[in-house]
Order: structure tokens, then C-alpha cells, then sequence
């Protein structure tokens, strides 16, 4: 196991820094090689409202005259150790975790993030948990009565709700349960920490938006599984040997349907984190991903490659520790 | 590929020589038995849900390449005329009922700027399925180039492909995209207006969808490369390049056919979703996720604005998967 656990580590470091290099290049080379110049690179970066002069000082205050590895190493250099800055008036320091500088709204990128990521966070997991619960749920009912009105119903529901993406199933929610029922009340973000009841309550519509589409993928999923497990012949030597239903189902062929489950949840984070952005985007909630969509419209670049990166080393952690959690569950993961 | 004999494009023909009738499979005349295929449609036929579905998708494609014709028909040929006596001065909707629906304008008015809703969701229709069917075989093309070379020649090739499959898996895809398009200014790659963004959004969700297909041709590509038709090839004296394309191509047919057409209704929410965003097609050119992300400012006054576009999107989606499922039915009738 602790080889296991090291391997895993080591794999995730080796991915942050894959995910460094490519976004390094997303935001410094590929301009370039779209056909931009320094100049221009240069003053996406500052705010377009720059003399040509200023530009230049810009240019060089930030590096980009010199060649990209120099460039590379002072933006790992920021993330771990955080680096000095002239800002033109004064010398000012960016603490690490340095993601840069937003010349738009004048604050640290790593300062705004941490005010945007528990928004974020709390949309993730309350959806995460809905998704896992119905959509194993749904799939496994389904699966035991196999053509009953539970399974069409199942199904079809399922169907529907891959076919429904977040930005029109949002806005529908919305308009049944908050606009037409009064149900819920309009969704908004009110921190955990101050009323967790009202936290809950305005979040519930969003949770419900992004899991919806996941938890229709997960039932369908979980159906086949379980249907395949069913027909094994090891679930057989459960029956015959007289364990009661109830065990034979969740011990036994639940356990084996879940372990294929868990390996695509770890896969489909980076997905779900996009069914975030849109929520976050529909409803109006202050996280990362409507944060970023606003620094796209401004070209606010250091805010987008900020939130790039940040978003990516959660998705990796998050990975890692579906990983582990897999490694516990299925021993046999451990060696290959 | 067919060659007259003495045809000077001959000599241009690298495999000229493969062209000649293959000693390994018998003449397929001579034979009455049913090919693979052939099963497969006679299954996919008694299929009334998937037949149902296909015809569904057969009228989008007319719909989307007869769109300028069927506008005039309708009697609003121009997408961006507006018609602002329908609109009402003081609340900015439209006149009359469900968002203006009448016998000029049957889908109804886009508040405040007064264009025709049928005919911009027709035009919609042509950016949807042109992006979400060209980035599908892009990705396909990449992902089975990968997956066959990662699945039949394995070692260090297989680990390093498939690391690289995980790392673009564990992506949060939405947000790479995000910035990708941020980044890229009016004028890039020799290219401008609608052409760039058209080119840019393919290659985005293209590029970023092999792996899908990628890990799906490689895991066939490995079955396959242990059956005894690839041996007789090998003993024959084929070279890799003969079997991948010859032996194991045609084999991958099913499988790449059936995840193709289930990842057209995911590249068409992909794109939707980034037009929605706001990164996608820009105005004023009609787009499905566009007008979605113009509705979500007015839906609580104007739902019928939300709900054209958002069903467009769904039925379109609904198909492909229904059609999706169907076919991969009838290629493998066990799957379920």
C-alpha cells in the first residue's frame, strides 16, 4: 500500500507540473504563434489602455523580452516562492502561491481566487454527492426489476437527462420551483460559515442543475453493471450457498458494479467542474468559473491562467484521492 | 482507388501493390453469407425508437443545409433583420403571446433587438452540426491513430500514449477551452470573424475529445492484435503498417461508427456550452448557445425565448444518442 500511495504522489506531481507547462504555453506561446507580438502579448496582459512606452517597460518588468524557459522558471519560481514586482509606482510583493497580477481589478490573482473558491467548492461537492446518490441509486433499482415500470420510468428519466445540458435545465428549474411555485428560493451563495440552512437552501437548484445531467449518465451506467454482475457466476454461489437477497445484492454484486463507477468518477471531475462554470454562469454565483467567463470579456489574462491552474491541481488532488480511496476498495489496483 | 491499367496516376500510388485481390480473404461474391454489417442494419431496422431517431437526424441535416431556403419560406429569409414594431417600447418584449408567436414570425421575436426566433434557430442549426460533426472526426482521426498504434505495438509506446490519454482526461476541458479562445485575439492564424472562430472551436473540442476515442479503438486494437487472422498476417510476412490498415482497420469500424455518433450530440452541447459562455460564435451570427446566453437575462419575462433554442438543442441531442444507442445495439446485441 505505501509503494501504492508513493507511486500515486509522485504521478500527481509529475501531472501538476505536465498541466504547468501546458498552460504556459496556452497563454505565452500560442499567441505568438497565432501571429501576436510581444506588444500586443504584452499589453493583454496589463489592461489594452497602455502607451506604447509604457508597454515597453511593461515588457521588460515582466519578462517577456527574455527567452520562454526564462519565462517558465520565473512563473514556477512565483507559484512556489512568490517573486518581487516593480508596479511602476513601487516595489510590491506577490506572496506564494504567486499567480500573477490582474492589472483590471489591481489585487493578487491567488488573493481573489481564495475568495471565489468556496462558492466553487460547495457547488462541487453538494452536486458530486446528488449525482453518486441517484445516479446509483436509480441505476441499481433499475437493474433489479428489469423491465418493470421502475426501469422505464428510470430510463427514460436518464435519457432525458443527458440529453439536457445545465445552461437550459438551470433556467427551467428556475422557473418551475423558484419563479411559478415559490418552492426554493432564488439561487444565491450565502456562506457556510455565517447560516448553513440558508446555505443549503440556495444552493440546492444549482446542486440539482449540474448533478442532473451526471446522475442520468451514472443510472445508466450503474444499470448495465449491476445486469452484468447479476448474471456472474459467483452471485450464484451466493444464492446457492443461502444468503439472504438483501446480501447477496449489496455485498456481492453491488461491491463488484461500483469499482468500474469509481474509476470514471475520478474521470469525470474535470467534466463536472464544467457543469460548475455553467451553473456558476446561469445562476449568477460568485465562483471561479462566472469569475473567469467575466475576465475572458475583459481579457483580464493573468485572472483566466490563474483560475486555469488552480482548477486543474484541485481536479489532480481530487484524482489522487479517488485513487487512494480506489486503491483501499480494490486491492488489486494496488499492483498492477 | 480503382486504376485503369497504364493510368499514369499509377506511379503516384504508393500502395499500388495492396491493391491487387487479397490471398487471405475469400472473394466476397462467391459467398452468401451476411457481413457484420449487414446484421447490424437488418437488426438496426426492426429498431423503431433508433429508426425513429434517424430520421430525425437525416431532417436536422436538410434543415440545416436548406436553412436559407426554408428562412424565405417562412417569410424572414434575413437572420439579422429586425422587427422592431413587434416589439413593445416600454417592457422591450415582444408583442403578444409566448413571446410574440404569430403567423409572421411562428417562433416568435428575440426581445429587445426584434429578430425572427425560427429563422436564426435555423441558421443555429448549421454552426451546431458543422462544429459538432467536423471536431468529432477530427477527434476521431487522432484517436485512432493513438489508439491503434498505442493498442498493437504496446511497451513504452502504450505507457506513454496512454498516460497522455489520462492527462487530457483528468482535464477540466471547459476551462483549458475557455482560455484557449480567451487568448486568441480577432486576427490569428491568417484567418479572421466567423472562419477563425468556426476553425478555432473545432480544433478546440476536437483536439481535446481524442482521448475518449483514443481509449476505445486502443482497448479493441489489443483484443484484436491476439486474434488468429493477425497471426496468419504476421506469419504471411505482413509489415505493422499492412496489418493496422488492412487487418485491424476494418475490424474498428463498429466500434469507432457507434462512439461517433454518440460523440456528436456531446461535441454539440460542447459547443453550445462554450457559446453560452460567451467564447463561442459571436454575434451576431445565430447560434444555439448564443441565444441561450442572451435568454438567460430575460426567461423569467420571456420564457418561450429560453425554451425554442433549449428544445432545438435537446431534440438534436435526444437523436444522436437515441440513434447512438440503437446502433450499438445492433452491432453488439450482448452490450446490453
Amino acid at each position: 500500500m505505501v509503494t501504492y500511495i508513493i507511486r500515486r504522489l509522485f504521478a500527481a506531481v509529475v501531472l501538476l507540473f505536465v498541466i504547468s507547462m501546458i498552460t504556459f504555453f496556452i497563454f505565452y506561446v500560442f499567441p505568438r504563434l497565432g501571429g501576436q507580438t510581444t506588444e500586443s502579448l504584452a499589453s493583454q496582459f496589463v489592461g489594452k489602455t497602455q502607451s506604447a512606452q509604457a508597454i515597453q517597460g511593461v515588457i521588460h518588468r515582466f519578462g517577456f523580452d527574455q527567452p520562454i524557459w526564462v519565462q517558465y522558471g520565473r512563473f514556477v519560481k512565483g507559484i512556489f516562492f512568490g517573486y518581487d514586482y516593480d508596479t511602476g509606482t513601487q516595489m510590491a510583493h506577490c506572496y506564494a502561491p504567486c499567480l500573477g497580477y490582474s492589472f483590471k481589478t489591481n489585487t493578487l490573482v491567488s488573493t481573489s481566487i481564495a475568495q471565489w473558491l468556496p462558492v466553487t467548492i460547495s457547488l462541487a461537492i453538494g452536486a458530486s454527492i446528488l449525482w453518486l446518490i441517484f445516479g446509483v441509486s436509480v441505476g441499481v433499482a433499475s437493474a433489479l426489476k428489469k423491465g418493470s415500470f421502475i426501469d422505464r420510468a428510470g430510463m427514460i428519466t436518464a435519457l432525458i437527462g443527458v440529453s439536457l445540458p445545465v445552461y437550459f435545465v438551470g433556467p427551467l428549474l428556475a422557473l418551475a420551483f423558484v419563479v411559478n411555485w415559490h418552492i426554493f428560493p432564488d439561487p444565491d451563495y450565502v456562506a457556510f460559515t455565517s447560516n448553513p440552512v440558508s446555505w443549503f437552501t440556495h444552493m440546492l437548484l444549482p446542486w440539482i442543475a449540474v448533478a442532473f445531467g451526471l446522475a442520468a449518465l451514472y443510472a445508466r451506467l450503474t444499470r448495465v453493471g449491476m445486469l452484468d454482475t447479476m448474471n456472474e457466476d459467483f452471485i450464484r454461489t451466493a444464492r446457492a450457498k443461502g444468503l439472504p437477497e438483501r446480501t447477496v445484492i449489496f455485498k456481492h454484486a453491488l461491491r463488484a458494479a461500483l469499482t468500474p463507477i469509481v474509476t470514471i468518477f475520478g474521470m469525470d471531475l474535470g467534466f463536472a467542474l464544467g457543469g460548475v462554470v455553467l451553473a456558476e454562469q446561469v445562476f449568477n454565483l460568485p465562483g471561479i468559473g462566472r469569475e473567469a467567463v467575466d475576465a475572458v470579456n475583459q481579457s483580464d489574462l493573468p485572472v483566466i491562467m490563474g483560475v486555469t491552474i488552480v482548477a486543474s491541481a484541485f481536479i489532480v488532488l481530487a484524482n489522487l484521492v479517488v485513487d487512494l480511496l480506489y486503491g483501499v476498495v480494490d486491492p488489486r489496483v494496488r499492483v498492477s | 482507388m480503382t486504376t485503369l491499367p497504364g493510368d499514369a496516376s499509377t506511379l503516384h500510388d504508393d500502395f499500388g501493390e495492396e491493391e491487387s485481390p487479397d490471398p487471405v480473404t475469400p472473394a466476397a461474391k462467391t459467398i452468401e453469407g451476411r457481413s457484420l454489417s449487414q446484421i447490424a442494419w437488418s437488426r438496426l431496422k426492426k429498431d423503431r425508437v433508433a429508426m425513429a431517431a434517424g430520421i430525425i437526424i437525416v431532417l436536422l441535416v436538410l434543415i440545416a443545409i436548406f436553412a436559407p431556403l426554408l428562412a424565405s419560406l417562412s417569410g424572414n429569409s434575413d437572420p439579422n433583420a429586425q422587427f422592431m414594431d413587434s416589439i413593445d417600447p416600454n417592457t422591450s418584449m415582444p408583442l403578444g403571446s409566448a413571446g410574440g408567436i404569430s403567423s409572421t414570425h411562428l417562433l416568435g421575436l428575440e426581445p429587445v433587438i426584434g429578430r425572427d426566433v425560427l429563422t436564426r434557430v435555423l441558421y443555429g442549426s448549421r454552426i451546431s452540426l458543422l462544429i459538432a460533426t467536423s471536431a468529432s472526426l477530427l477527434s476521431l482521426i487522432i484517436g485512432i491513430a493513438m489508439g491503434v498504434i498505442a493498442g498493437y505495438f504496446g511497451g513504452w509506446i502504450d505507457a506513454a500514449i496512454s498516460r497522455i490519454m489520462d492527462v487530457f482526461l483528468a482535464f477540466p476541458l471547459l476551462l483549458f477551452a475557455l482560455a484557449l479562445a480567451a487568448i486568441v485575439s480577432d486576427h490569428a492564424f491568417g484567418m479572421s470573424g466567423d472562419t477563425l472562430h468556426i476553425a478555432m472551436l473545432i480544433f478546440i473540442i476536437g483536439f481535446f475529445g481524442w482521448p475518449y476515442a483514443g481509449r476505445i479503438v486502443r482497448g479493441q486494437t489489443i483484443a484484436l492484435r491476439q486474434r488468429e487472422f493477425v497471426d496468419a498476417a504476421r506469419v504471411l510476412g505482413a509489415k505493422p503498417r499492412r496489418i493496422i490498415l488492412k487487418e485491424l482497420m476494418p475490424n474498428l469500424i463498429a466500434p469507432v461508427l457507434v462512439y461517433g455518433t454518440l460523440l456528436i450530440p456531446a461535441n454539440i452541447l460542447f459547443e453550445a456550452a462554450l457559446s453560452f459562455l460567451g467564447v463561442g460564435i459571436r454575434p451576431p451570427t445565430p447560434s444555439w448557445g448564443k441565444m441561450l446566453n442572451d435568454a438567460i437575462q430575460y426567461y423569467r419575462v420571456d420564457p418561450a425565448f429560453l425554451i425554442i433554442p433549449g428544445a432545438a438543442i435537446f431534440i438534436t441531442v435526444m437523436a444522436f444518442n437515441l440513434f447512438g444507442d440503437g446502433l450499438r445495439d445492433a452491432f453488439d446485441p450482448k452490450a446490453h
